[in-house]
Parts: structure tokens; C-alpha cells; sequence
């Protein structure tokens, strides 16, 4: 009947150091149902893979085991074997003899006896395997990007230039993101918007690209090939079809006390108003918090001078449902809020600034039309003072406990465009480390200290305060081990970035793991680092982890490279271990599917034979195969142990309880 | 008691009669008066059977599984405790709610003729509630009991309400008891660990495996049970070892965990008077404990406590903490 | 005392169901670390914590098992979403039921550790080891027939 084989690897030393290899093989041969049973120095080389097809063929095996180094490393290369021998791969087992034996126990007779008994587990299940298919699901060729920031753009771009079909959906008016915000780039100095916009409008006129502004993603369902997403087009109140972005409303507008958040609230626009001059799509969009049509009833200006009319004030919030083969998640950042910082009295002084602040009062589209003057009177600061890690690396609780990674090389960046334009500036930077890993990153702090003179000084600052209109910023210089007090017209924060919040939401959506600061996780920090562990899901950007501008624009191609190799594929292989009820046993109570996470359980009225001639419907549960991932909620929760799970079955997990137990 | 028969009686051949529903479910004479048993009535003159008394204490809504699946209406009489496992059953797509017309009925608990038999009264021919007490007649003539020693287990500490009904029959009010359902779940857990394992191997020992618990709940309403299905490895007709009855109502407690309405039949069918219940209490309890309040059968709706979850739910190594309170 | 003495020569058989995602591979690490802990704890490799149905763990009592440990990835982290959301209901549930019916509370434990807690999941299972040595054989969820045949 069953003919198993067993091959046991010695690993070099690795396991053949402490588990008498050859004596597991030899107490193995005499189990009942093993035909054969082999001991090899390196199962997993070629000839040791050759020995096991040879085997196959040779002793006509139903199932092998290989006792060697964990499943989660080899399984896979031997059922490939396997497979090649024509053995079905799901008829291999693999008993863990390295990570759980030879290396944690140091005894010889130990070791050698339980690696007899995982073997001997694993022959146990083996025998109980069922040759297993995968089955095969289509891929839909096109792409989501969640995200329009540099990270989004990038990704976007590169798909759309394979040749696949790609949409955007960013929650804001215009796609951009942060770096729209930024004036200058380091370590080169070029102009953000120079660099980036082209970017924007290749996007927009790329016939491949679909920008879904002022768009978030309310739900997600389906699986890697296979998402079927909908997305809530947020209404903006204005056609976007007809807009053709000539702001003549916005000259009307009568409302012009909204903050203009693209300038970090340091000056108003108009109820409707069009982000910035560069904006994508360049169509306007109605705050209804401010504008008055909204808030009175009355109004209705922009309406009654649109000569296009656009304007559209019952417009309502509508939603697109597509489908995509893969998605990449480019959410963002935003800087962390200051409250549990008083030390620095960014709440009192409007001249403590944070540095996302400082380049829109650097920018020449800025509020103060790129002259650097003081929030509080419009002066020129003549001493600026830098405080750095504000929030980062922290470990009190009150900030993060990581590194922003991109602080030490914007305030360089900031102290040397300040100090050239104003050279009669003082500027100071505080600073805990230097951090400047990167091509011509050190290069470039060394010239804002050796050519533009910025005064860095090693210390804490541990308070900021107003005296006589002057901020006092106090702290310590622990190069010269003193306290020092700089009297300064300004002072900038190098605040701590973090994911956009909003990434909460698509990570439950998208069931994708989200670490404790909220970043998303990588499928592995360093093999797999752009990959989401959920198969099809790919991450961009800080929403990854803390980066700047060239590692974004680098890890979007990346997600790109990624998503291209899923799109080009027609078809997917899929895990066939999944759920199978067995009809006859269930009773359509729908408890599996109420802890399905995936929704992959289903229920149909079917007929069956009662006997006597007789039918009765009855209600049972049905897998969808390409949807369930194999988990087995639904299995402990099935009382009549209707489904089962394939490779991991009931009988399975006894049989191996039975052989570890029995003496 | 004997009104609301009537009146039953009377409502029964009216549906019946009028075609509204082609058969009715409740309770059929038996040999002896304290041995009545759940029928269905498909006709005026099968009603001639038809009873209601101080001893139906069977629960009806299990049979509505197989009887709502057959055309027509049915209408049924559900006492307050069975109205939970009804509605529990229609939640888990069981029993075909549009089939079913539901008459509420009037109970005011049910006797329990063992106990009656306990007290040394035989030849039992009937009996009566008289306000706190209870009139037993015997071919020997009348005895008086308290009910508080006659009632059934299920029904001592019983306090449920309609939870569904089409229309009612009621003709007394309930009183509310003023007891703990948990005290003897409670009393268990105070125990020492020996003496809680000697307690239920005492009581498990006794278990024939008669699966007559089984086939009275309306939880354990499985097409094919767990422990008669091969690829479950536990699958088993009779008791071979003591492992095995432990095994057997753990497993079975466990699978009714969340879904079981506490409507104690169980206890009342076990022919060697295991207490039963006091094993889906605890569950009962815990659940109320770990994940707030809950009562299966109050809807028809939303999921069990064990099909859901909340992030902060208690830890398993942590039910322990506060034991014995 | 007397009884950790009496026990000296016992040496417990352990059950430890681990999911393959994040407990599994903490005891990968363990070993790839070299962090050492009895043999006697042998490791079933289950999808997830989820799939571990009481049905398992009682039967590796009746077959002879001292103590079961469950061991899962951390709530919010299952690769399967939720899956271990209700691996606690159903495992706090049967913990308590088996202390209930006077069964050694000691004896079955639920831990959780993920693919980077290798040395946890060393300290875990010593310690395991560790109160089933002491606490002893397992006699009172056991099967009779399989005891009596030895």
C-alpha cells in the first residue's frame, strides 16, 4: 500500500554533529509502510535532490519524509524534487531535525532519539497526505496606487510604462504630497516643484494613468490577481470635467479665512480654491466647513461667474468599484503633533516654527513669496536657531522612539540655504548625532559647518521661552560642557515624521500587518522589503518606514518591478491547502463563515438523498479555494467537524499527536 | 392550568381547521399523567391527545428543525425557555421562520416527577399547583409538596421571557425568582482542584453514553454529530475508558459554548442524573465574565461570543486570576 | 520540595502546537541561535494558532502528553488577521472548563511568540518544562487502557 521513503540529511555537521543520522535511517527503515530510507551529507544539493528522485522512481514511493533543517527554508526546493520525480509535491513531509533538534540540544542519545520521533511524526502525517493540485486564478491587469506623493507617482509611472493600466487614488484635491510642500531638495539643492511637477503632469496625461483625487479606498475584498476595491469619490462640489482651472472663482470667493493647509496653515485661501498653481488636477474644490453657500444657504457667487458652470453644490460623494491584479500603498507621512512638547513652546511663539513650516516660508509660492520673515511681525530673523530630533529617538514615550532618518539632512539643507541668501543670518543647530549615511550626504553637512559657517552645537535643548519678545533657547553645549542660552528671532523644530494616520484603515482593508508605530510591515526586513506579508500588496514610501526622497522614489520603482511581474503573469498558482467541508456533514449554520476573514465561505441550498427515494434540501457551506488562505478559524469552529483542512487535516494533526505521544 | 389547555385546545383546532397551518407541534398524553411527549397534530382528531400540564417540560423548538422543512405552516407552542433555542435555531438557518407560527404559552415552571418519586409518593395520578405548593394525588390520595422541591432543575432557577411569538396564550404571570443561576457553578469553583476533579469524575463516571443529552438539545442539533464522524478521530459509540467520558461532554459543552440558550435539557433527560447543565454554565459564566453578558437565543441575529472577539479580550493564561471568588 | 525529588526521574512529554508564521519560526530562530531547551517538547506545525482544536489537545492527553502548550502569533499580528482572536476565546474558554473539572491548570498553557522572539520562545519552554516536571505525570486526563498496556 503505502511506500514511504525517508531521507535524512546530515547538514555538514549542522545536524550530524549531534543526531546520529545513520542510526535515525537505520531505527526508521523497520517502521511499517517505510520501503526505504537514506541518510546524505546534503539532501538539498543536487545530488542529494538526485538521490531522492532516483528513489522515487527506483522504489515506486507514494510519500517521502526528509528529516533535515526546518520546512519554512527547504520544503519547497524538495517537493520540487518530489514533483520532478512525478511525485505529487504535497505528498512530502518535513521533520525539523536542525532548528528543533541537533541545534538546541547538546546530548547525542537525546538528540538522536527525538529526531527518530519527529521522523517518525512526519511519516505518520505523510501517510495520511492527499495529492493536492494547485488550482489557478486570474490576474487582472491593472494597478492601484494608494497614494499620489512622490512614492505614488513614481510606482504609478513605472506600471504605467510596462504597459499596464494604473489608478491613482489620492484622499487630497491634487496628487503631490509632501514633496509639493518642499522648496529645496538635498543633497543637490534642485528645486522640488522643478523636479516633481513634470512628474504630476506626466501622470496626468498618461493614458495608462487614472487619477482618482479627492478619492479614498473604503473597501477592499478579494485577494493577490484579484482585488475588487471601491473607492469613495469625495464630493469636491465642482465638475471635475468641466473645470478648466482659470480660479476666477477664487478671486470671487467672498470666504477667505480658511487656512491653507498646503502652506501649513501659515496663511488663508478662499471656501473654494485650487491647492496650489501646479496642482493635478488642476480643478478647483469647495471646502463646504467654510464656504457659505454651505454654511447660510446663501451665496453661490463662484456659481453665477463659472463660466463654464461647474460649480455643483448638490453634488454628492460617489463611488467606483474596480478590480486590480495588485496594489501599492504609498500613504505617506505627515509630522507628529507637538502637544507633548511645551518644553519648546510651539503653541506660545508663533516665531517656534517646524521645518515643514520653514519651506513654505522658504518657497517662492509660499506666503511670504519665498522671503524668509517671521510669522509673529513679518522681520527678518537675524538669528535662526535649529532644534534637531524633536520627537525622534526619543524613548520617554512622549515622541518616537525611531529616527526620522531625513532631519539631520533638511536642517543642513535649510541652515546652508538660509545662511546663503541672508549671510548676515546667525544660524545655530542643536543636535544630538549627525546622522548623514548616503552618496554625498556627509559631503554636504560638512560644507553648511566648513563653507557656510552654521554653528552646530552637540546638546539637548531643554527649553525655549520669550523674553522680551526675543526666544531664549536653552540648552546644552556638552562639547564645551556648558549651558548655553541663544537669543534667536526664530527657532525651527526638526520634528518626527509618521505614517499618515489614515494608513490605519487601509491596512485593515488591505489586511496588511502594521507595526506598533504604526508603519507597515514588510514581508521580510531584508529579502522582501517592499513586499506586504498579504500576497499582492506592495508598500512605498514612509508609509514603510521613515526615508527620504531618492529611497522613496528608489522603493516605488522597486514596487513597480513588483507589480509588473504579477501583472505579466496570466494566471496565479494558489495554496491548495485550504478549507473543504464535507457536505454531508454540514449543517449550514454559517459559523465558519462568521470567522472567515476573508469571506471565502459561501452557502448554496443543495439536494440530497434521504433514502427511501426521498430528497431534502439542505443548506451547506461552500470554499471558494482562491480566496481562503488556509488559516482553519473555521474548522474548530464547525461542531459537527464538517470542514476539514486540506494538508492540515483533522485526522492529520491527531495522527501526529498519536506518534509524539506514544512511548 | 387546565384553562390554558383549553384554550390551546381551542386555538389548535381553530388553525387546524381554518387550513392557516397544516399541523400544530406540542404535547401528547403519555401512559401516566407525568409522562407527556412532544407530537404534532395534523388533524382535529388527533387532537384528542393534545395535552398541557404540569409535566411538559420538553422543549419543542429542536423538532421545528426537520418539521419546518415540510410544506405548510406549523404552528407551535413555545414555553418562555423555548423561545430562546427557537430563535438561537433560526440564527444558524436551522428552522425556516416564515414556516413557523409561534404561541407563546403560559409556564410557570414544570415538575419533576423524579422528585416527586424522591419524596416517596408513588402512583402518581396527578397534579396541581395550590399557591407556593403543589397537590399531588395519588391512587392513595392527595400529598402536599413545596413547589420548590418539585420543580424541575431547569426551571428552579429559570427567569427567561418571550423572546419571540406570533401570539400568546397566557393566563397567570410569571413571578421573577430571586436566585442565582451560577450559585452552584459558583459553589464548584470554590472547591479545592481535588475535590472539583473528584466531583466530575464521580458524576462523568456514571455516563452509559446513551447520547440522550445530545439528542435532546436543541445546540447539539448537528446533521451528523462529531463523535460520529470518522475524520474527527474522536469518533465513538460508547465510553471505552473514563478519558472518554471526560472527553465526550467537554467537547460536547464546548461545541454548544455560546450557542447553548441554558434551557437545561440536558439534565432533565440524563437517566443517571448527571448534572449536565452545570457544565454549559460555566461556559455561560465565563462568557459573561470575559466578554460581557450574554444570552444565546435573545435574537435571531449577530454572532456568538466565540465567532467574535475584541482586541483586549482576556488572556487564556489569565482566567485563572480571580478564580474561586 | 519532596515531591520536585520524587519526580526526579520524570521526564514529561510535551505537545507544543505552533503556528507556522510567527511561533514556528521563533522556534527556528531559537535553534538557529543555539538557545537550547528540552527534548522533550516536540513541535506540531500547524496554519495557524486557529486551527488548534480542543479535540487535539485532549486527545494528546488521552495518548499520553504531560503538558500541551498552544503557541501563536501575537493578537494584532496573525498573518491570517484575526485567526488568533479566536484562538484566546476558545483556549481561555477550554483552560477554564479543564480547571473546572479539576484538571491541573498548570498543565496546558498559550503563549505568544512571534518569528523575532526566539529566545522567548527558549525561556518558554524551560519554564514549561520546568512546572510539568514538577507538577508530575499527567494521571487524571489520561486514557487507562493506554497506561495499563505498558
Amino acid at each position: 500500500m503505502q511506500r514511504i521513503g525517508v531521507f535524512i540529511c546530515w547538514c555538514g555537521s549542522n545536524i550530524a554533529a549531534t543526531v546520529d543520522v545513520k542510526r535515525v535511517a537505520e531505527t526508521i527503515k523497520s517502521e511499517p509502510g517505510v520501503v526505504f530510507a537514506e541518510n546524505y551529507q546534503y539532501m538539498c544539493s543536487e545530488n542529494g535532490q538526485q538521490l531522492i528522485k532516483q528513489a522515487i522512481r527506483e522504489h515506486n514511493l507514494t510519500g517521502i519524509v526528509v528529516g533535515a533543517c526546518s520546512p519554512r527554508m527547504h520544503e519547497v526546493t524538495f517537493r520540487k524534487a518530489a514533483e520532478e520525480a512525478g511525485l505529487n509535491p504535497y505528498m512530502v513531509e518535513i521533520a525539523n531535525i536542525r532548528e528543533h533538534c541537533s541545534w538546541i540540544h547538546k546530548d547525542m542519545e537525546e538528540a538522536t532519539e527525538k529526531a527518530v520521533i519527529l521522523v517518525r511524526t512526519a511519516i505518520a502525517k505523510v501517510k495520511l497526505n492527499a495529492p493536492l493540485t494547485a488550482g489557478e486564478s486570474p490576474v487582472t491587469k491593472r494597478a492601484l496606487v494608494i497614494g499620489g506623493g512622490i512614492a505614488g507617482i513614481q510606482a504609478a509611472l513605472d506600471i504605467a510604462e510596462a504597459g499596464f493600466k494604473v489608478d491613482i487614488v489620492e484622499k487630497n484635491a491634487t496628487i503631490g504630497g509632501r514633496m509639493a510642500q518642499l522648496d529645496k531638495t538635498f543633497p543637490t539643492l534642485d528645486c522640488s516643484a522643478c523636479i516633481l511637477t513634470p512628474k504630476m503632469v506626466d501622470c496626468a496625461q498618461h493614458e495608462n494613468i487614472d487619477i482618482l483625487s479627492y478619492s479614498e479606498v473604503e473597501d477592499v475584498k478579494g485577494f493577490v490577481g484579484n482585488f475588487h476595491v471601491k473607492i469613495r469619490r469625495k464630493a469636491r462640489y465642482v465638475d471635475e470635467t468641466k473645470c478648466t482651472g482659470c480660479k476666477l472663482c477664487m478671486e470671487k470667493c467672498p470666504s477667505k479665512k480658511g487656512l491653507n493647509e498646503f502652506n501649513m496653515n501659515l496663511n488663508t485661501r478662499t471656501a473654494i480654491h485650487i491647492p496650489f498653481a501646479q496642482a493635478i488636477p488642476n480643478v478647483a474644490v469647495i471646502d463646504s466647513t467654510q464656504c457659505l453657500k454651505f454654511k447660510t444657504g446663501k451665496c453661490g457667487i463662484c456659481q453665477k461667474f463659472c463660466e463654464v458652470g461647474a460649480i455643483d453644490f448638490t453634488q454628492q460623494d460617489t463611488f467606483v468599484e474596480r478590480q486590480y491584479g495588485a496594489i501599492v500603498v504609498a500613504t505617506g507621512f505627515k509630522p507628529i503633533a507637538l502637544d507633548n512638547f511645551n518644553e519648546f513652546g510651539y503653541a506660545d511663539n508663533k516665531d517656534v516654527i517646524t521645518s515643514l513650516e520653514l519651506e513654505r516660508l522658504m518657497n517662492a509660492a509660499g506666503p511670504t513669496n519665498g522671503v524668509l520673515l517671521r510669522p509673529s511681525d513679518g522681520q527678518h530673523p537675524h538669528v535662526v536657531t535649529f532644534i534637531q530630533c524633536v520627537g525622534s529617538r526619543d524613548t520617554s514615550g512622549c515622541g518616537k522612539p525611531y529616527c526620522s532618518k531625513i532631519c539631520c539632512m533638511y536642517t543642513a539643507k535649510h541652515a546652508m540655504m538660509i545662511r546663503e541668501k541672508y549671510p548676515d543670518t546667525e544660524v545655530h543647530v542643536f543636535y544630538i548625532d549627525v546622522r548623514t549615511p548616503g552618496k554625498n550626504y556627509d559631503e554636504f553637512h560638512r560644507r553648511a559647518v566648513e563653507q557656510y559657517g552654521v554653528d552646530y552645537i552637540k546638546g539637548m535643548v531643554g527649553k525655549v521661552y520669550n523674553e522680551n519678545g526675543k526666544l531664549m533657547v536653552q540648552g546644552a553645549n556638552l562639547i564645551d560642557n556648558e549651558q548655553v542660552t541663544i537669543e534667536s528671532d526664530l527657532v525651527v523644530l526638526a520634528t518626527a515624521i509618521e505614517p499618515e494616520p489614515s494608513v490605519r484603515k487601509v491596512a485593515t482593508l488591505l489586511t496588511a500587518s502594521i507595526d506598533t508605530n504604526n508603519f507597515l510591515t514588510e514581508s521580510h526586513a531584508k529579502l522582501r522589503p517592499v513586499e506586504s506579508p498579504t500576497a499582492g500588496v506592495y508598500l512605498a514610501g514612509v508609509c514603510q518606514g521613515p526615508k527620504d526622497i531618492p529611497e522613496t522614489v528608489s522603493q516605488a520603482s522597486a514596487c513597480a518591478a513588483k507589480v509588473i511581474g504579477l501583472l505579466v503573469k496570466d494566471k496565479l498558482k494558489t495554496n491548495p491547502c485550504v478549507a473543504m467541508p464535507d457536505e454531508m456533514m454540514c449543517n449550514g449554520c454559517s459559523q465558519c463563515a462568521n470567522v472567515c476573514a476573508y469571506g471565502a465561505i459561501t452557502y448554496l441550498d443543495k439536494e440530497f438523498r434521504i433514502g427511501g427515494g426521498k430528497t431534502e434540501i439542505r443548506r451547506v457551506a461552500s470554499v471558494n479555494p482562491a480566496v481562503c488562505q488556509g488559516c482553519g478559524a473555521c474548522t474548530v469552529t464547525c461542531p459537527s467537524g464538517a470542514m476539514d483542512l486540506k494538508g492540515f487535516s483533522s485526522k492529520q494533526i491527531m495522527s501526529e499527536v498519536d506518534a509524539i505521544c506514544k512511548k | 392550568m387546565k384553562e390554558v389547555e383549553t384554550k390551546m385546545l381551542e386555538r389548535a383546532k381553530e388553525l387546524l381547521e381554518s387550513g392557516e397551518v397544516a399541523r400544530v407541534v406540542g404535547w401528547k398524553k403519555g401512559e401516566f399523567c407525568y409522562d407527556p411527549s412532544p407530537a404534532t397534530f395534523e388533524s382535529v382528531e388527533e387532537l384528542k391527545d393534545f395535552t398541557y400540564d404540569w409535566f411538559c417540560g420538553a422543549n419543542l423548538s429542536k423538532y421545528l428543525i426537520q418539521i419546518s422543512k415540510k410544506e405548510g405552516k406549523t404552528a407551535v407552542f413555545l414555553k418562555p425557555c423555548d423561545t430562546y433555542s427557537f430563535n438561537q435555531l433560526v440564527k444558524e438557518h436551522r428552522i425556516k421562520r416564515e414556516n413557523i407560527h409561534v404561541i407563546a404559552v403560559e409556564c410557570r415552571g414544570k415538575f419533576d416527577i423524579e422528585k416527586i418519586k424522591a419524596k416517596g409518593i408513588s402512583f402518581v395520578t396527578g397534579a396541581q399547583l395550590d399557591g407556593t405548593q403543589v397537590k399531588v394525588s395519588t391512587l392513595y390520595g392527595e400529598e402536599t409538596l413545596e413547589k420548590s422541591d418539585v420543580v424541575l432543575t431547569k426551571c428552579a432557577t429559570c427567569n427567561k421571557d418571550y423572546q419571540v411569538q406570533d401570539e400568546a396564550i397566557i393566563l397567570h404571570e410569571r413571578t421573577k425568582k430571586d436566585v442565582d443561576r451560577f450559585a452552584e457553578v459558583a459553589k464548584l469553583e470554590a472547591m479545592t482542584e481535588e475535590e472539583r476533579f473528584a466531583f466530575w469524575r464521580e458524576q462523568l463516571s456514571k455516563c452509559i453514553r446513551c447520547n440522550a443529552c445530545r439528542n435532546v438539545c436543541p445546540a447539539c442539533s448537528c446533521v451528523k454529530c462529531v463523535f460520529d464522524n470518522p475524520a474527527s478521530e474522536i469518533s465513538a459509540k460508547v465510553n471505552s475508558d473514563k478519558f472518554e467520558e471526560q472527553l465526550f461532554h467537554i467537547i460536547r459543552a464546548f461545541h454548544v459554548a455560546g450557542r447553548c440558550t441554558d434551557c437545561g435539557e440536558c439534565s432533565r433527560v440524563c437517566p443517571q442524573h448527571i448534572p449536565l447543565h452545570l457544565l454549559n454554565r460555566k461556559f455561560i459564566k465565563d462568557i459573561d465574565n470575559f466578554y460581557g453578558e450574554y444570552q444565546a437565543g435573545e435574537t435571531a441575529e449577530g454572532k456568538t461570543p466565540l465567532t467574535s472577539y475584541t482586541e483586549g479580550d482576556t488572556e487564556p493564561n489569565d482566567v485563572f486570576k480571580g478564580e474561586a471568588k | 520540595m519532596q515531591e520536585v525529588t520524587e519526580n526526579k526521574e520524570f521526564t514529561p512529554n510535551i505537545v507544543a502546537f505552533c503556528c507556522n508564521w510567527c511561533s514556528y519560526a521563533g522556534a527556528d530562530l531559537a535553534g538557529s541561535s543555539r538557545m537550547t531547551y528540552p527534548a522533550n517538547v516536540k513541535i506540531i506545525r500547524v496554519p495557524c494558532s486557529c486551527r488548534v482544536n480542543p479535540t487535539f489537545i485532549l486527545k494528546a492527553y488521552q495518548q499520553g502528553a504531560d503538558g500541551v502548550i498552544i503557541c501563536g502569533c501575537h493578537p494584532g499580528d496573525c498573518h491570517y488577521v484575526t485567526g488568533n482572536y479566536y484562538t484566546r476565546r476558545r483556549i481561555a474558554l477550554l483552560f477554564s472548563m479543564l480547571n473546572y473539572m479539576g484538571i491541573e491548570k498548570e498543565r496546558t498553557r498559550l503563549e505568544w511568540v512571534s518569528a523575532a522572539e526566539g529566545q522567548k520562545f527558549s525561556a518558554v519552554m524551560n519554564d514549561f518544562v520546568k512546572t510539568i516536571t514538577e507538577l508530575g505525570e499527567n494521571k487524571r486526563l489520561t486514557d487507562l487502557r493506554v497506561k495499563e498496556g505498558e
